[in-house]
């Protein structure tokens, strides 16, 4: 710190008050000089979380694949990790996740572009701040509380009315992941439409469309980029999904398109497999990377693809 | 030309507008389902759990029994765990924000860095789980302790709390620092005592929320390996521990043997949807108080 004080009145020396006040001045000065490279070390982590993350899938991954051949994971439709004779192919997991992504994307994609669509077009203000706070707070509730859910209160409801519904099952998991998506979809697009002219539907409005109409054939072409890519990402989120499959679709391996049955995800394998103690250096543990390298793939390949496309047909006014 | 046919288009307009009409509804009915879907959830939680929501059940140690389980274990685990998360986020997190915002070069490495945490943002949490289980618990040998737990979590939520911290930054209009330039303030000062007081609620709200996220996340834990064992209350963050959303995780597994544990679970539930709401009041408290507009 600097010495601000003045000397007495009698002997004020601004020799040393200048020297002082430089000495103060080269303490910050060497301050200001580190703080940058200080701050730029600490940004670095970033970059390292993602190094580490590549790292470790890949080097465990390439063990892997020196035990079983790359093919036989990619194209092996049966998944016995734990067997005499073991057989790892990925697809039973492959199915479980592409399914359930599915299912929940049926759900979401229509329910939140139409909420999408109700906020930005037909809601006045008022019922705005209330409707998208709410869907907020659904955005919030932990994974966890819907996969309580999918498994003590969607799947008993479902066996109602179908019964061959299984007790664990890919139908029920897949649905309410789609509600976990809508708000995700919804806000997303609606960014999107939001962000179109109002002169544009005045145009169109003008020339005497209705309101469906203004939002068919203007605001939803126009806001499409930013719609496909809110699809996009909510497919990436339900790919990345773990509790509620984990809770409320099982652990078995099945290769089926049966909706009724328990199907295990990508995800799901990597907790069975975990919480299984499974010894560190068998080809089991190697497996668990294999199946993290590929959901991390997926998920990362679904997040470039809705960047590029909302920013390469993304129209500009 | 041909002559509009007047009854045609009167029957064309007519259905026009049903359409108009018909869709409003259909829209208006999707932006409610979400609140629909919210409430039936909550009264099936609440109604399942809040039988079990008492003195012994909230100061309790894990039993056997699940009359006599109590979840005190998993709320201190929480609790130990934030302590990790909260410091660790709000350092590293702060610090990048202000690197990218303040100091770092527009350019290449910044859009790279920029791009880079984007794409941490989008995945999925249980690599985040792997990566820990890795680094943390196996390769640096912690186990799986409130440490190690902790640092993963962080990794996880660090996307958000950056992104957060540079709108908090961005959103700090020019005349302020330059105001503190013109009065001599070097750069760090003019970070220190203008820049980062103005944007703290902004930078607090993101970090709250985020920890909300953390406070509920559920699958990074579960790869890293926390015991559904009966393990003593943790007293530091180098012990082992358990938290709220594991405690969900097992007995909601265990539901399917012995029915009790839904009610159990779905207590759990109350509680941690309970510590999630004032978390999360308390940031929007913070935006709307603190937050001043310029």
């Amino acid at each position: 710190m600097i010495n601000h004080e003045i000397p007495k009145a009698d002997k004020v020396n601004i020799r040393d008050m200048i020297d002082q006040n430089q000495r103060g001045q080269s303490i910050r000065r060497r301050i200001e000089r580190l703080i940058p490279s200080f701050l730029a070390i600490i940004a670095s982590l970033s970059v390292l979380t993602t190094v580490g993350i590549i790292w470790t899938l890949l080097s465990e991954t390439v063990e892997f694949f020196k035990r079983v051949p790359f093919l036989d994971f990619f194209t092996g439709t049966v998944l016995k990790p734990l067997s005499q004779n073991p057989e790892f192919g990925v697809l039973p997991l492959l199915m479980g996740t592409v399914t359930s992504s599915l299912i929940a994307m049926a759900v979401a994609a229509p329910i939140g572009l139409m909420a999408a669509i109700y906020l930005s077009e037909y809601a006045p203000a008022t019922v705005r701040k209330v409707v998208k706070p709410v869907l907020e707070l659904l955005a919030g509730v932990p994974t966890i509380v819907y996969g309580f859910f999918a498994f003590t209160f969607v799947t008993p409801l479902l066996r109602e009315f179908i019964p061959s519904l299984q007790a664990t099952n890919i139908l029920s998991p897949g649905l309410v992941m789609g509600v976990m998506i809508i708000p995700m979809i919804a806000s997303l697009s609606e960014d999107a439409m939001s962000s179109v002219p109002n002169s544009m539907r005045e145009g169109a409005s003008g020339l005497g469309a209705t309101k469906l109409e203004v939002t068919r054939k203007v605001v939803i072409p126009a806001a499409l980029s930013g719609i496909i890519a809110s699809f996009v990402l909510g497919i990436s989120r339900a790919i990345g999904e773990t509790m509620i499959v984990t809770i409320a679709s099982g652990s078995t391996k099945n290769f089926t398109f049966d909706l009724t049955q328990s199907m295990q995800t990508m995800t799901a394998y990597i907790v069975e497999v975990t919480g299984g103690d499974a010894a560190s250096g068998s080809t089991v543990y190697y497996s668990l990377y294999a199946v993290a390298m590929t959901l991390f793939v997926f998920t990362l390949v679904m997040n470039l693809i809705a960047r590029a496309v909302s920013k390469k047909f993304r129209e500009e006014y | 030309m041909k002559q509009l046919n007047e009854k045609q288009h009167i029957r064309r307009t007519k259905r026009r507008l049903f359409l108009n009409r018909f869709s409003k509804s259909i829209f208006m009915l999707s932006a409610f389902f979400g609140l629909f879907f919210l409430a039936v959830l909550l009264v099936k939680v609440v109604t399942e759990g809040i039988g079990s929501v008492n003195f012994n059940f909230l100061t309790g140690k894990l039993s056997t029994q699940p009359e006599r389980a109590g979840i005190m274990g998993a709320i201190l685990g929480t609790f130990w765990l934030m302590l990790v998360v909260a410091p660790v986020t709000m350092f590293v997190g702060v610090g990048t924000a202000i690197y990218l915002e303040m100091y770092a070069k527009k350019g290449r490495l910044v859009s790279f860095i920029q791009t880079n945490i984007s794409n941490l943002a989008g995945v999925p949490s249980i690599v985040y789980g792997i990566l820990g289980l890795t680094i943390f618990v196996r390769v640096l040998d912690l186990g799986n302790i409130v440490l190690a737990g902790g640092l993963t979590m962080s990794l996880l939520i660090l996307p958000i709390v950056i992104v957060a911290s540079q709108e908090a930054i961005r959103s700090i209009p020019f005349f302020l620092s330059e105001a503190s330039y013109g009065l001599g303030a070097t750069k760090w000062q003019t970070i220190q005592r203008v820049i980062l007081p103005a944007a703290l609620p902004g930078i607090l709200t993101g970090a709250i929320l985020s920890l909300s996220r953390a406070i509920g996340e559920t699958a990074p834990l579960v790869v890293i390996g926390i015991p559904a064992l009966l393990i003593p209350f943790p007293g530091s963050i180098m012990d082992r521990f358990t938290v709220l959303p594991m405690q969900i995780y097992y007995w909601t597994l265990d539901a399917s043997l012995v029915a009790e544990y839904a009610n159990l679970a779905a207590a759990t539930i109350i509680v941690l949807l309970v510590a999630l709401f004032i978390l999360n009041s308390t940031a929007i408290i913070i935006r709307n108080k603190f937050q001043r507009v310029f």
